[in-house]
């Protein structure tokens, strides 16, 4: 078997891995967690690199559910962006994995439930990443919707259970919106596949509706302003990998189908120019607004859930800048460091909230003593969240206001620019009081394990290093551009 | 990889790796330590001698990494990128020696010294930049570079201190970004060592553009450069140990923005451009304002660290003064300034460091008779303020004697008087402590005495502000001679107007 013939065999395993692992850490139950999960978990981690020479231009591996072809069959492909989304799930999962099953050791009623559906979380996660097939693509949103509503919640306590019921609300309504867009295309074009709607794709008013509706759906889904208001409290109140997971992955999933409806499915609707800049705009009240809530909070958690509802803005900015390469680049580099830093920050939370038993942002005044790797950690990972050079947040931000200015359309370039103002503010709000002498309401200091502290400073680590992984980023995104910027 | 590659990379990663380590080192290891710091000072002054010697028969050293799309880090060094190098790389050896022991047995060492080399790291970064795009990355990484530094004592005051660091610091950034983007948009190239003035050659339908442009990276490197009404971080930022207020003074953070606005003018725009604009008249208004205040600011303090502060807003707008009169002549005076104003302000604030350290003085009303207590300290003190005012031998003299008899040759009689007023303010903040230090008698105990065996104070304290003082009446009176930063100037000038 040849080498891209034997990759693509290696893609439904991205699925089938976490799928079979995840039901066999339910039926062993406490036996089994974390000790079976995590080689499991970066053994998925470890196709994805045999993967990415699938995702050079001319690549593209294609997989055919049940050997069926559409449209009776489901058709899965991996493309560059899909790559892009896999490879970020991957490295973010893993280091969540090993934070969660250092910190989790004590054989708890949270772990019982936490590997099973961790992992089923990233099986629907890396479904959705391959599907060609929009009713496909509803299964796994909802399979990852259900998946992280229970993640939420696995506390037991209230406050996480009041945002979790929240977000199960908010998710159902997004689910049924989208579906009665799926339901619309089915009727009218009988079919769902991605490639096979895009060419019979007509430009009128049912087109539209479906496209309002999946759209509208996905934007809560993806906690996308202003349909975001469930999303601080449950982010900000779940158990720190959970957080790390939603505000890394689960948000973005629904953004990526966003795109490959705008760009694949619904490419030949022509009256959609004024639609883009209204995401656009959505896309700047974002991050106006989440940044100034971020602003005012006291704990640090909540913090970083509203900094997620503002840097999620920045992604809407494709939209209207869509056919300048350099905007793809940019997004795409921004869900990865985005994913990446805000993955780590949060691990961060959970770690200082286990050293002093408290996130209030007040009072972790001397944490860089405490807990250095992890000071070390939230800086890395806030100079990427500002966009500060050369992390990967100022690669995407930079390549953003390229394209802006190329365009001609320049005015967008003040959001990255007031975004990045907003952003130092609430980050140094952070940093300026870790590196204050300790007081005395600091608390009492726990231990807390090593590894924890390196799985969160090594996500710090990649999103501080995306920056120079542009070249990556735009050699795998070529193919992928290149079909979606042709409409 | 070529050799020509090499020792812009050497210079580079001779302070970043150090700090890189430094970082992770416990804080009980000092000698490990103080050895790394030392050792990347020395090779890293290594390196520039023999670039130095390189340049000099005529070799260009350049490097680049990967970095983003359509857009690589391009370091090279030409001999305006010398001159800076050069001063911080000498600058980075005495500082590093002074801190080691102005530091011993405080708290935090490991993350003092891991942050100082990686300051010192994005000066050298800023001065060898080869194109807008990696200045502007490495003036950001001065910027978090330099924040724990500001905030290192850990009081509330130095947090506030650090605040207001950031907001101009950080708010700089987002203008010169804004600006960066915009030429990379309208220009061929930025990288503005193989294209000198980038801009040139637009037509006039940009000159709006243009003008606009030049208003925001003003703007960024001005925040930097203290340029009244962006300096007002700087005398804040006088809670933080003598060390880094020496940094930020003389070494790194005002030095860079004032690099910033030389590139911009001589190398983004090219002096013609910016002449034919009327920017540089705007530059030369903006920098006369500032002299003027600083100084009238300066004699007003009677704490000794922050009247150096507004001397210091003050003689860095000298730089951009020489350098925004249209003439050969002030220009040399302007680039002059950039060695001689480090050298002397250096020299300034580590005896500032000293008295405190020693006798707890940080008041001028405290420092009668501190020459009889302290007279090498205070000896070296007095060189510099000297030359400050720009009293011959010393190194402040050529440079207003430059700047001066530029005035005169690009018929700006004005700025000759600006220079006049400036001097004899300066001279009426500096001689009052100088005759408080020398002929008046110790009127009571000293605040905080401390008696340190041989020397008035520690050995690690006294040799690197008399070093300095030395190097200010070396650099005065070997002006002529073809090894003074005064005739490498000479030529940059040369080059930057095409003579």
């Amino acid at each position: 078997m040849s080498t891209p013939a034997f990759a693509a065999a290696l893609v439904p395993a991205l699925v089938w891995i976490p799928l079979s692992l995840g039901a066999l850490s339910f039926v062993l139950g406490r036996a089994a967690s974390p000790w079976l999960v995590l080689p499991g978990l970066l053994a998925t981690a470890g196709v994805v690199p045999a993967l990415l020479p699938l995702a050079a231009p001319g690549g593209i591996a294609a997989y055919h559910l049940g050997g069926w072809m559409p449209p009776l069959g489901i058709a899965w492909r991996l493309d560059g962006l899909s790559a892009i989304m896999l490879a970020i799930t991957a490295i973010v999962s893993a280091g969540v994995g090993i934070f969660a099953s250092s910190m989790m050791n004590r054989m708890d009623r949270q772990s019982e439930w936490f590997w099973p559906l961790l992992l089923l979380l990233i099986a629907g996660l890396n479904a959705l990443f391959l599907t060609r097939d929009l009713f496909n693509a509803y299964v796994t949103l909802e399979i990852v919707s259900l998946a992280a509503v229970a993640l939420v919640t696995i506390t037991g306590t209230s406050a996480p259970i009041v945002a979790g019921m929240r977000y199960l609300l908010a998710a159902l309504a997004g689910s049924l919106s989208y579906l009665l867009a799926v339901a619309l295309l089915y009727a009218r074009y009988g079919t769902l596949d991605f490639d096979l709607l895009a060419t019979v794709m007509q430009d009128d008013p049912i087109g539209m509706l479906a496209l309002a509706l999946a759209t509208a759906g996905l934007f809560i889904k993806s906690a996308l302003f202003p349909l975001h208001v469930w999303l601080p409290p449950a982010h900000g109140s779940a158990p720190a990998p959970v957080s790390a997971m939603l505000s890394a992955l689960v948000v973005k999933a629904g953004f990526y189908l966003l795109l490959r409806l705008w760009f694949e499915v619904f490419a030949a609707l022509d009256s959609l120019a004024a639609a883009r800049v209204l995401i656009g705009l959505c896309g700047a009240g974002a991050v106006v607004w989440g940044s100034m809530l971020a602003l005012c909070q006291q704990r640090l958690k909540p913090l970083l859930a509203y900094s997620t509802v503002a840097q999620l803005g920045y992604l809407l900015l494709l939209f209207p800048l869509a056919e300048v390469v350099s905007a793809w680049q940019g997004t795409l580099i921004l869900v990865c460091a985005h994913g990446t830093a805000k993955a780590a920050m949060f691990l961060a939370a959970g770690i200082i909230l286990r050293a002093y038993g408290h996130d209030r942002i007040i009072a972790i005044g001397g944490a860089a003593r405490g807990v250095p790797l992890t000071t070390f950690a939230l800086g890395l990972a806030g100079v990427s969240l500002i966009g500060l050079p050369p992390s990967g947040g100022f690669a995407a931000k930079w390549l953003l206001l390229v394209a802006a200015f190329e365009s001609g359309r320049w005015w967008w370039s003040f959001v990255p620019l007031g975004g990045g103002l907003l952003a130092a503010g609430y980050v140094f709000i952070i940093l300026a009081r870790a590196f204050e002498a300790p007081s005395a309401d600091t608390g009492d200091f726990a231990q807390v394990p090593r590894v924890a502290e390196l799985a969160a400073l090594a996500l710090a680590l990649v999103s501080f290093m995306l920056g120079f992984a542009g070249n990556a980023v735009a050699i795998g995104l070529d193919s992928a551009i290149a079909e979606m910027t042709r409409s | 990889m070529s050799n020509d590659a090499l020792p812009p990379l050497l210079i580079l990663l001779s302070s970043l790796l150090p700090g890189l380590i430094i970082f992770f080192l416990p804080e009980k290891s000092v000698r490990l330590r103080t050895a790394l710091n030392l050792c990347g000072a020395l090779f890293k002054v290594a390196v520039v001698i023999v670039v130095l010697q390189g340049v000099y028969a005529g070799l260009e050293y350049s490097a680049s990494v990967p970095f983003l799309p359509g857009n690589d880090l391009v370091l090279r060094i030409d001999s305006l990128a010398l001159l800076f190098v050069t001063l911080s790389a000498g600058l980075w050896l005495v500082m590093t020696v002074y801190a080691v022991s102005y530091l011993e047995d405080s708290p935090n060492r490991s993350r003092f010294f891991g942050f100082y080399s990686l300051c010192v790291s994005a000066t050298v970064g800023i001065a060898m930049a080869g194109d807008l795009l990696t200045l502007f990355v490495f003036y950001e990484l001065l910027t978090i570079a330099t924040y724990p530094l500001v905030v290192h004592n850990g009081t509330p005051e130095a947090r506030r201190a650090g605040t207001v660091y950031l907001a101009f610091t950080i708010g700089g950034g987002v203008l010169l970004l804004a600006g960066t983007v915009w030429v990379q948009t309208l220009a061929v190239s930025t990288n503005f060592l193989e294209v000198a003035g980038v801009l040139e050659g637009l037509g006039q339908e940009h000159e709006t553009a243009l003008r606009l442009i030049f208003a925001l990276m003003v703007g960024g490197f001005g925040v930097k450069a203290a340029v009244v009404p962006l300096h007002q971080w700087l005398p804040r930022a006088m809670v933080a140990p003598a060390p880094v207020s020496a940094l930020l003074h003389a070494v790194a953070v005002v030095k860079a923005g004032a690099f910033g606005i030389i590139r911009v003018v001589y190398d983004v725009y090219g002096v013609e451009l910016s002449h034919a604009l009327g920017l540089s008249d705007a530059l030369a208004v903006l920098a006369t304002a500032t002299i003027l205040y600083g100084s009238f600011q300066a004699l007003r303090q009677d704490d000794l660290k922050l009247r150096l502060a507004y001397s210091t807003v003050s003689q860095v707008s000298y730089i951009l003064l020489g350098i925004a009169l249209y003439s050969p002549l002030a220009s040399i005076g302007g680039l002059s300034h950039l060695v001689h104003q480090g050298l002397m302000k250096i020299t300034l604030f580590l005896c500032a460091g000293n008295l405190g350290q020693t006798l707890g003085i940080h008041k001028v009303s405290e420092m009668n008779g501190a020459g009889a207590r302290m007279p090498w300290t205070m000896a070296a003190f007095s060189v510099a303020a000297l030359g400050m005012i720009g009293l011959p031998p010393f190194a402040g003299f050529i440079s207003k004697w430059y700047l001066g008899s530029g005035a005169v040759q690009s018929g700006a009689g004005w700025a000759l008087v600006v220079l006049l007023i400036s001097s004899l303010l300066n001279a009426a903040y500096f001689l009052p402590i100088l005759s408080r230090v020398w002929f008046r008698k110790q009127t009571g105990p000293w605040p905080e005495e401390k008696s340190f065996g041989r020397f008035e104070t520690k050995a690690g304290l006294l040799f690197p502000p008399v070093t300095t003082a030395i190097a200010t009446v070396a650099v005065g009176l070997f002006a002529g001679t073809p090894v003074s930063p005064l005739s490498w100037i000479r030529d940059v000038v040369a080059v930057e107007y095409r003579l």
